[in-house]
């Protein structure tokens, strides 16, 4: 592992906790699901910096690619789910 | 000691972890323990567990999530909101203190990747040189999931199909 790798994965957790600030502190549920969006996009980001790490890319661009996919289906779950309830 | 990503995903976890503790509503602590699994696979990920973490951000992030929400669907919105009584005093004093421990024992842990370690001299060499031979099996994973603790896993099937007709018993009433 390189300096420049180490690096860019200091920079997405940063990235990641500034995400995380809204979702936990966010005053609506809105604001959670937009700031979980957030966050996968920077971690599937992060899953595929770590593959390039381990030299396995392959592998872990199968990960993010699930991941992603699934977290679309949480987050139509999600927004289902508001919009039973009506209110948020 | 040396500064690696290791520090950047604990942080990460506890933040989560003291995040889904303390938010108001069921629904945000669902939504943050989302986020909390998914840094779980990219631990698992960081120290070169790839199927583990596949399999962490599939379940843990992906259906957890889904399934909660299904319950939540079933609940009243008024018992969505959490009351919270503040914790009792022992356990305010007996966690960090438990936490403490955990941390003096971790320290005689073998080092991650340690070749001298116990459980890479006692029976996985035996496994690495003998599983092909053994089970006709090219994968070594596969050959010890499914051949040498064959009973094991057969069990662990019973267990997740146990569960599997639970959700299913539960998802079907709300449905009625």
């Amino acid at each position: 592992m390189t300096g420049f790798h180490l690096f860019v994965l200091d920079i997405l957790a940063v990235m990641i906790i500034i995400y995380l600030y809204r979702v936990v502190r966010g005053p609506t549920v809105y604001d959670r699901v937009l700031g979980l969006n957030g966050i996968s996009t920077k971690a599937i980001i992060l899953l595929v910096v770590i593959g390039t790490v381990y030299g396995r890319v392959d592998m872990f661009v199968d990960i993010s690619t699930g991941y992603a996919l699934l977290n679309l289906v949480g987050a139509l779950a999600i927004i289902k789910y508001l919009e039973q309830r009506g209110t948020a | 000691m040396t500064y690696s990503f290791e520090l950047p995903l604990l942080v990460l976890l506890i933040l989560t972890a003291g995040g889904a503790i303390v938010v108001k509503d069921l629904i945000s602590a669902v939504i943050i323990l989302g986020s909390y699994s998914f840094f779980l696979a990219i631990v698992w990920a960081w120290l070169g567990a790839v199927d583990v973490a596949f399999v962490e951000a599939v379940v843990g992030a992906g259906l957890a999530t889904v399934f909660f929400l299904l319950t939540l669907f079933g609940a009243a919105p008024k018992d969505t909101l959490i009351r919270r009584t503040p914790p009792p005093i022992a356990a305010v004093i007996a966690l960090p203190v438990l936490g403490l421990l955990l941390l003096y024992a971790a320290d005689d842990l073998p080092a991650f990747g340690d070749l001298q370690a116990p459980a890479s001299v006692h029976v996985s060499p035996y496994y690495l040189q003998n599983s092909l031979s053994d089970t006709q099996t090219p994968n070594v994973v596969t050959a010890v999931l499914m051949d040498y603790r064959a009973l094991d896993t057969m069990m662990e099937t019973a267990v997740i199909f146990t569960a599997g007709i639970a959700c299913w018993l539960i998802l079907r009433r709300r449905a009625s």
